[in-house]
C-alpha cells in the first residue's frame, strides 16, 4: 500500500477493470469487505498523514499554493520547509503540502499549521527555520507572524480567530487552502466522492434531480437560470448522446474564484460534473478552461488522470453502469467563449461565436446534441447538495436566491481576496465588514460587481442584499462575483470607457448593435475623457446604450451598456464636469488633469525635477519646487515619486 | 513528402509529430493552433497552410480562428514576452499607468517587439492575480504589487 486509495491485500478487488461498489468508503472507513485489523491499521495511517488529530504528535505544513501566495514566493517555500524540517530531524512526524488558494490574498505567502490551525502570514524563507525550531521543537507559536485585527489589535492565533474568515461561511471552499488539490486521498479523506458513491449506490438519477431542485440552485455564472430544470429538460430530449460541460472560461476581470476552485479542489468540480452525467445520462465531458489559467489546466489534467486510475472517471464506474470521461478544452482567448453556444462552437474548432438561442443548447448543444453547461462554482456546490440534502442548502440564502456565493473581492479594498458568504447579505457588510473597507484610508466611491457586464454601484446602494434580483433591479448584475471597489481617486468616466473598451474589443462582431453600437459609444467616451465631450453627448450615450443593451444577439451585447448606463445615473455630475468644466475630478483622466507642488510639503529634494522627462519642474536645491504648467505632459511621474505627498493631482 | 509549401515542415520531427496527433481532426483545430505556436512562437503564415491541408480544413477557416482568438500571433515575438494586466482591479490600482510606462521604456506599440529582439510587449485582461493588483508577467512570472519604477527594474532584470 502505498497510498490511501491502494488495496490493502490480496482481498481487495477494486480496479478500473473490475470496480466495487464500496470502493469510496472502503478507502475511509474500511477495509468493509473483510475484517482485519492489521488492514484497517494500515488504512488509519494513512488516514492521520492527511487529515492530522488535535493532540497528535504529527503536523502538516498546508501552503497556501494559490497563484496570488505562489508568485509572492510561497512556491519556492515548500522546498525549504522540507529541508529544513529534516535538518532538525523531523522528517517522519510533519509533511509539506501546497495547497490552493485560502482566500485572504492580501496577507500571503501564508502557512497553515494542522491541527491546530495556526495561520503565518506574510511567511519568507528567512522565517522558516523560526517557525520549525519555535513551533514544532518549542511548542509555541511565533507571535510575529500571527495576523493581527487591525481594530482591536488583538493576535490572531488560528485561521478560525481571523475576522475575515469568521464572517464568512464557507461551502464550495471549504477544503480549499486545506488540501493538496494534486492528491485525490486528501479528498477523499475529506468526505470527497462520498455523494457520487451515495448517488450511484442508493439513489436514482430522478432522486438526485429531485434533490437539486429542491435546492433552489441557480447557475453561478452569471445568468442564474435554475441548475434542475437545466438538467430535466436535457435529460427529457431523447437523444443517443449527451454531453455535460463545465465552463471555465473565467474572462470577467476581476473574477478569480473558478481560477481557486480549480486550483484548490479540482475534484470538486470532477464530482459534480458525474453526478450531473448520472441524472442526465451522459457519458462524455468537456472542461472549457482559459490557457491564461495555466496551473489550473494543470492540476486538473493530474486530477482528471488520478480519478481514471482509481476508476472514479471510465467506464463502469463503482460498478454502477455510469460510463463517464471527462476532456480538457483550452481556450484561446476569446471573452465571448464564455456565452454558451460561443464556447461550444469553440470546442468544435470554430471561431467562438454564439447562435440565436432557440433550440436551447440543452436541446441541441455541442455536436448537435443536448447539452448541460454548467460554472465551475455551480459544479462544485452539487456534491455538497447531494451529501446534505436539498432541504439544507435551501435553508441558507434569501426567498429565490439560495445557498452562498463566492465573490472575488479587488481594487481599493484593505482585504483583497476571495469571501464566501450566504446570499443576502449586503454590500456593506462584504466591502467594510469582511473587506476590512478601504485601502490606504481613501473613501469610497463606487462599487462595481459583475465585471464588464455589471454596473458601478454608489455608497447609498450599499445596503442592497446580494442576491440576483435586487442587484439586476439596481443595474448591475450578480455576473460570476467580481467586486471590485473604487475609491476618490478613481474616474467614474475613465471607468466607464475601461470596460466599453473590454467590450468593444471583445465583441465578436457577428450582430450590428453590438459591433458598431460598442465601437461609437467607446468614441464618445474617448471624446468626453479627452475634454472634447459636449452636452448632448450624455442623451446619445443613453439612447445607443438602450438599443444595444435591446437589440444585441448575446449576453455580451446586451450587457455591454451595463457600465456606462450606471455611471450615467449614479454618477452624472462626474460627466458633466469633464465636460462642462473640463476638468477630472479624480485625476485619472490625462488630458484633463493637472499637478501641482504643495509648496508647504515640498522638501526641494529634487527627486521630481531629476524624473521629469518634459524639464517641466524647475527649483533650487532644499527650496520649494514648481511645474510649469505649459510644458508639463501630465504624465504623473512626479506625483508617483513623490516621498512626502507634496504634489497634488486634480 | 507532401509539405510542399513550407521546407520547414520537412525538417522539423515536432511539427510531424503536431500535424500527425491532429490529423484529419478539424475539431481539435484550436488545440493544434497551440501546439504550434508553443513551438514556434507565433504561427507561420507556412505551417497554417499545411495544417490546412492535414487537418483538412480551409485556409481561410484557419486564418479565421487564428485572427479570432487573441492567444494566436501572427508574428514572431521577442525573447521575452511582456504582459501588463488590465484587467479591472489593476487598472483600479494604476495598471493603465504602468503600461504606458513600459511602452514608454520600451519604445514599442502594443504587440510590438523592441529592435534588438528582447521583449514582445502585450496587455492582458486578467490573469486572477487580482489579490496582488497590479501585476505584471513576464513570460510565465507573475510580479505583483508593482508600480511604474518597479516594474521597469523587474522588466530589465529579463536579458
Amino acid at each position: 500500500m502505498e497510498s490511501l486509495m491502494d488495496k490493502c491485500c490480496t482481498q481487495c478487488r477494486h480496479t478500473p477493470a473490475t470496480p466495487c461498489s464500496d470502493y469510496v468508503n472502503c478507502r475511509v472507513e474500511g477495509p468493509l469487505c473483510h475484517d482485519d485489523p492489521e488492514c484497517k491499521n494500515k488504512r488509519r495511517e494513512f488516514l492521520d498523514h492527511i487529515v492530522t488529530k488535535p493532540g497528535s504528535e504529527r503536523k502538516k505544513v498546508v501552503l497556501c499554493g494559490g497563484l496570488n501566495c505562489g508568485s509572492a514566493g510561497a512556491f519556492g517555500l515548500a522546498d525549504v520547509f522540507r529541508e529544513e524540517i529534516e535538518n532538525q530531524g523531523l522528517g517522519d512526524l510533519i509533511t509539506v503540502v501546497l495547497s490552493g488558494c485560502r482566500g485572504f490574498c492580501e496577507q500571503g505567502p501564508s502557512v497553515i499549521i494542522e491541527p491546530d490551525r495556526t495561520f503565518y502570514r506574510w511567511v519568507t524563507r528567512e522565517d522558516i527555520p523560526e517557525i520549525v525550531n519555535v513551533h514544532f521543537k518549542e511548542g509555541q507559536v511565533v507571535e510575529r507572524l500571527l495576523y493581527q485585527d487591525p481594530q482591536t489589535g488583538a493576535l490572531c492565533r488560528t485561521c478560525d480567530d481571523i475576522p475575515f474568515y469568521q464572517r464568512q461561511m464557507k461551502v464550495v471552499l471549504e477544503h480549499c487552502g486545506f488540501i493538496d488539490p494534486e492528491n485525490i486521498s486528501e479528498y477523499i479523506a475529506v468526505g470527497g466522492y462520498r455523494a457520487l458513491a451515495q448517488a450511484v449506490n442508493n439513489m436514482k438519477p430522478d432522486g438526485v434531480l429531485e434533490e437539486i431542485k429542491k435546492s433552489g440552485l441557480r447557475g453561478r455564472g452569471g445568468a442564474g437560470f435554475p441548475t434542475g430544470k437545466k438538467w430535466d429538460t436535457a435529460r427529457r430530449v431523447p437523444a443517443d448522446k449527451r454531453y455535460v460541460i463545465c465552463n471555465a472560461d473565467e474572462g470577467d476581470p476581476g473574477a478569480f474564484m473558478d481560477r481557486a476552485v480549480l486550483e484548490g479542489n479540482p475534484h470538486s468540480v470532477l464530482e459534480g460534473m458525474l453526478l450531473c452525467a448520472y441524472v442526465v445520462g451522459s457519458d462524455e465531458g468537456y472542461i472549457y478552461v482559459r490557457a491564461e489559467y495555466p496551473l489550473a489546466v494543470r492540476r486538473l489534467r493530474i486530477a482528471i488522470e488520478q480519478a481514471e486510475r482509481y476508476g472514479l472517471l471510465g467506464t463502469n464506474i463503482l460498478n454502477s453502469g455510469l460510463n463517464f470521461n471527462i476532456k480538457i478544452n483550452e481556450g484561446a482567448g476569446a471573452f465571448v467563449c464564455g456565452e454558451s453556444t460561443a464556447l461550444m462552437s469553440s470546442i468544435e474548432g470554430n471561431r467562438g461565436i454564439p447562435r440565436i438561442k432557440v433550440p436551447r443548447s440543452t436541446e441541441k448543444g455541442l455536436f448537435g446534441k443536448p447539452t448541460v453547461l454548467n460554472n465551475v462554482e455551480t459544479f462544485a456546490n452539487v456534491p455538497k447538495i447531494v451529501v446534505n440534502g436539498g432541504g439544507w442548502f435551501a435553508s441558507v440564502g434569501t426567498e429565490r436566491s439560495k445557498g452562498t456565493k463566492i465573490f472575488a473581492l479587488s481594487g481599493k479594498v484593505q482585504n483583497t481576496g476571495l469571501v464566501e458568504v450566504p446570499m443576502g447579505i449586503t454590500l456593506r457588510e462584504l466591502i467594510f465588514g469582511i473587506g476590512g473597507g478601504i485601502k490606504g484610508g481613501g473613501k469610497f466611491k463606487a462599487l462595481q460587481i459583475g465585471g464588464p457586464s455589471g454596473g458601478s454601484l454608489p455608497e447609498d446602494m450599499l445596503d442592497l442584499p446580494i442576491d440576483y434580483e435586487s442587484l439586476s433591479g439596481a443595474g448591475a448584475m450578480m455576473g460570476s462575483g467580481s467586486i471590485v471597489v473604487m475609491d476618490e481617486e478613481n474616474c467614474m468616466v475613465n471607468m466607464a470607457r475601461f470596460f466599453l473598451n473590454f467590450t468593444e474589443r471583445e465583441s465578436c462582431g457577428k450582430c450590428v448593435p453590438c459591433r458598431e453600437g460598442t465601437t461609437r459609444m467607446l468614441e464618445i467616451l474617448e471624446r468626453i475623457t479627452a475634454g472634447n465631450g459636449n452636452l448632448s453627448d450624455i442623451p446619445l450615450l443613453e439612447y445607443l446604450g438602450g438599443v444595444v443593451k435591446t437589440t444585441s444577439f448575446c449576453g455580451l451585447g446586451t450587457s455591454a451598456p451595463n457600465p456606462v448606463l450606471t455611471t450615467l445615473s449614479y454618477f452624472r455630475n462626474e460627466y458633466l464636469k469633464h465636460i462642462r468644466d473640463k476638468r477630472c475630478p479624480a485625476g485619472e483622466c490625462v488630458a484633463l488633469r493637472q499637478f501641482m507642488i504643495i509648496t508647504e510639503k515640498c522638501t526641494g529634494c529634487g527627486a521630481c525635477r531629476y524624473l521629469c522627462p518634459a524639464h517641466a519642474v524647475s527649483g533650487e536645491k532644499k527650496k520649494p519646487h514648481k511645474i510649469d504648467k505649459d510644458v508639463c505632459i501630465r504624465c504623473g511621474r512626479c506625483y508617483e515619486v513623490c516621498k512626502y505627498k507634496a504634489i497634488k493631482r486634480r | 513528402m507532401k509539405y510542399s509549401c513550407n521546407a520547414q515542415m520537412e525538417e522539423d520531427p515536432t511539427l510531424n509529430a503536431i500535424v500527425d496527433l491532429y490529423r484529419n481532426k478539424p475539431e481539435q483545430l484550436i488545440a493544434a493552433l497551440l501546439a504550434v505556436q508553443k513551438h514556434y512562437g507565433y504561427l507561420p503564415e507556412g505551417v497554417m497552410r499545411s495544417l490546412a491541408k492535414e487537418l483538412k480544413v480551409p485556409f481561410s477557416k484557419i486564418y479565421g480562428v487564428a485572427t479570432f482568438y487573441s492567444q494566436f500571433r501572427l508574428k514572431p515575438r521577442g525573447r521575452h514576452l511582456v504582459s501588463v494586466c488590465l484587467g479591472t482591479a489593476c487598472q483600479v490600482r494604476g495598471g493603465e499607468g504602468i503600461y504606458r510606462r513600459v511602452k514608454r521604456e520600451l519604445g514599442v506599440k502594443l504587440g510590438g517587439t523592441t529592435p534588438d529582439g528582447r521583449f514582445t510587449l502585450e496587455t492582458v485582461s486578467c490573469v486572477g492575480a487580482c489579490g496582488m493588483a497590479p501585476v505584471v508577467i513576464v513570460n510565465e512570472d507573475t510580479h505583483g504589487r508593482q508600480t511604474p519604477e518597479k516594474a521597469i527594474k523587474v522588466i530589465k532584470s529579463y536579458e
